[in-house]
């Protein structure tokens, strides 16, 4: 058998076995928790899935962009309008269900996608400062636009989404970006991501087409971010335009900076130390009656970058430390 | 990509050729119709004062800017407008100004990077082989990351990773940049032995006295037009040359 020679191939066992896994452990999870402790564990996996996508965006490809957020809201909204206002969710069979949730949150990601390519296009003119003023313009663009549409709710927000998110899904999902992203830096033109980061000029003058890299990294970060957004509104049954406004955004943001930008693992690690975070941090709040999350968020912001200025993990991957770096081969 | 045929029958044909080029930045002027031939074989070196347009006639080139009207040729088809992955592919590939290396990733990425268009492995593990023979230091500093490396060194990986193109013309933007003379000296001599092997060099230099020295032809650029050019032994003898742009009462 020549499949670990195979990477294509290898890959595709990889990822069966990470979704049969996450399955798996999606039937112990919630006998474990109570259904609040269950709760956060949702949401951190769907911040996952955030993170890592906008990680992409920003932390290997080095486009700073403030409107991921948006991205989540459009996949949600897209996601739900099919489920709840287009398709006789009520008289499906349940055998279809899986299909056609799966269906529903893919078609959120390329609506996302499609819009992520719209944000990318500008991202070839502009730099820095100035593409993440058009990004944060774009998800507050998306925001008042869903508020002014009645046939998904409006300002009232859209309800009656059916409950179809589970542990199994959120957590093959943030597998899924996870494990496309390393593929991606892997292939053989994985490191023109990063070049593009580092020095758009050289990398252009060496011949990477840099424009093809930059809108590609929007268009995967949008799609997966559009993913986790059809997840979210799939959980919680309810959407409304204002979770998706530019602290969503801003939250996402300091997950990526906090786990290391360029660092998948620390995306990941971030993420899910953050949404746990604010949790515990609320008992806090309802004793002194005041909102310390923000605080606490930014406290600990100016603490890592003076201690730690690129971020947890810096650039590193969980692969380059002891006992993971076996596991580094698999990259290639 | 260079075979030794198509340099013969390109020996009379300049490899690279600008007629009445111009670019604007905007509403700045800054390529006033220049036209210039860089012959096959040699090294050929711009110079000219702080925005004289130095930098800019090399970007024209490489396809980072595009010319508002004129003509560049390379092995006497048009470049002039072209993506610059196609001109890189063509067989330019150039060392940028302030040198452009990828601090953040280890000095063989930085090569490898230099080689991105290219699919044939074995003929590039050929290349940096060749690369390591000019420059020793890189080879020493393979996995150290590129930005921890001395701005000499820097340069040389700049060059190196410029090479692993394998181009035909290499473009060479201000290499002497804040380095000391002695370093200078040892990259000027690579420049010299990268050129023997067969590579023709478009150099673009402030250090006037320097470049002439080891350039075949020279051109002087200012504001953006070619003001004085020929073979660089006569023109670094010419009084007037010599007392604008070589510093001499």
């Amino acid at each position: 058998m020549n499949w670990k020679n195979n990477s294509t191939l290898r890959a595709g066992v990889v990822m069966i076995l990470g979704i049969l896994f996450f399955f798996g452990l999606g039937a112990i999870i919630p006998t474990l928790f109570n259904a609040y402790v269950f709760t956060i564990v949702m949401y951190a996996g769907i911040n996952v899935t955030a993170a890592v996508s906008l990680n992409l965006v920003t932390g290997i490809t080095g486009q700073f962009s403030m409107g991921h957020a948006g991205f989540m809201s459009v996949g949600a909204y897209a996601a739900a309008f099919l489920t709840t206002v287009i398709l006789p969710t009520a008289e499906i069979p349940p055998a279809l269900v899986p299909l056609v949730f799966a269906g529903s949150l893919f078609f959120g990601g390329i609506v996302a996608a499609i819009l992520g390519l719209v944000v990318g296009l500008p991202s070839l003119r502009l730099r820095g400062d100035y593409l993440a003023i058009v990004t944060l313009g774009f998800g507050e663009i998306i925001r008042v636009v869903i508020l002014n549409v009645e046939t998904i709710g409006g300002a009232r927000g859209l309800p009656g989404i059916p409950q179809w998110t589970s542990f199994g899904w959120v957590y093959s999902v943030a597998f899924l970006a996870v494990l496309t992203v390393r593929r991606l830096l892997a292939s053989s033109h994985g490191r023109a991501f990063l070049a593009v980061r580092e020095d758009e000029i050289a990398a252009e003058a060496m011949g990477v087409n840099t424009t093809r890299y930059k809108v590609l990294a929007f268009i995967i970060g949008a799609f997966f971010a559009g993913v986790s957004g059809g997840l979210f509104g799939h959980f919680l049954t309810y959407l409304n335009p204002a979770t998706f406004d530019f602290n969503r955004s801003f939250e996402i943001i300091i997950m990526i900076v906090l786990g290391g930008l360029g660092s998948t693992t620390g995306a990941v690690a971030a993420a899910l130390f953050l949404t746990f975070l604010r949790e515990a941090l609320r008992p806090l709040q309802e004793i002194t009656q005041l909102d310390f999350r923000m605080i606490i968020y930014s406290g600990l912001l100016i603490v890592l970058m003076l201690t730690r200025p690129n971020g947890f993990l810096g650039t590193k991957e969980l692969t380059d430390f002891g006992f993971f770096r076996r596991f580094k081969g698999l990259r290639q | 990509m260079n075979s030794g045929t198509s340099n013969l029958s390109a020996l009379s044909q300049p490899i690279l050729e600008f007629r009445n080029v111009n670019v604007h930045y905007g509403a700045i002027h800054a390529l006033k119709g220049v036209s210039l031939k860089v012959e096959t074989g040699k090294i050929v070196t711009l110079v000219g004062a702080n925005g004289a347009g130095k930098s800019t006639t090399l970007r024209a080139i490489s396809g980072l800017l595009k010319p508002s009207s004129g003509d560049v040729l390379f092995r006497g088809q048009s470049i002039a407008g072209q993506r610059t992955d196609r001109i890189v592919a063509l067989g330019i590939s150039q060392a940028p100004e302030g040198r452009g290396i990828f601090a953040n990733m280890t000095v063989a990425e930085n090569l490898e990077l230099g080689a991105y268009l290219r699919k044939d492995k074995e003929e590039i593990e050929n290349d940096r082989a060749h690369v390591f023979e000019l420059f020793p230091r890189v080879k020493e500093r393979l996995w150290q990351s590129a930005g921890t490396l001395s701005g000499g060194e820097q340069q040389m990986l700049a060059i190196g990773r410029a090479l692993m193109a394998r181009p035909s013309l290499l473009l060479l933007d201000e290499p002497s940049l804040g380095l000391a003379p002695q370093i200078i000296e040892r990259i000027f001599e690579i420049i010299v032995k990268v050129n023997r092997s067969g590579t023709t060099v478009l150099l673009v230099e402030q250090n006037a006295l320097l470049a002439m020295e080891i350039a075949h032809y020279a051109l002087v650029l200012e504001t953006g037009k070619v003001v004085a050019e020929g073979p660089s032994v006569e023109l670094s003898r010419s009084p007037e040359i010599r007392k604008a742009y070589l510093g001499e009462d």
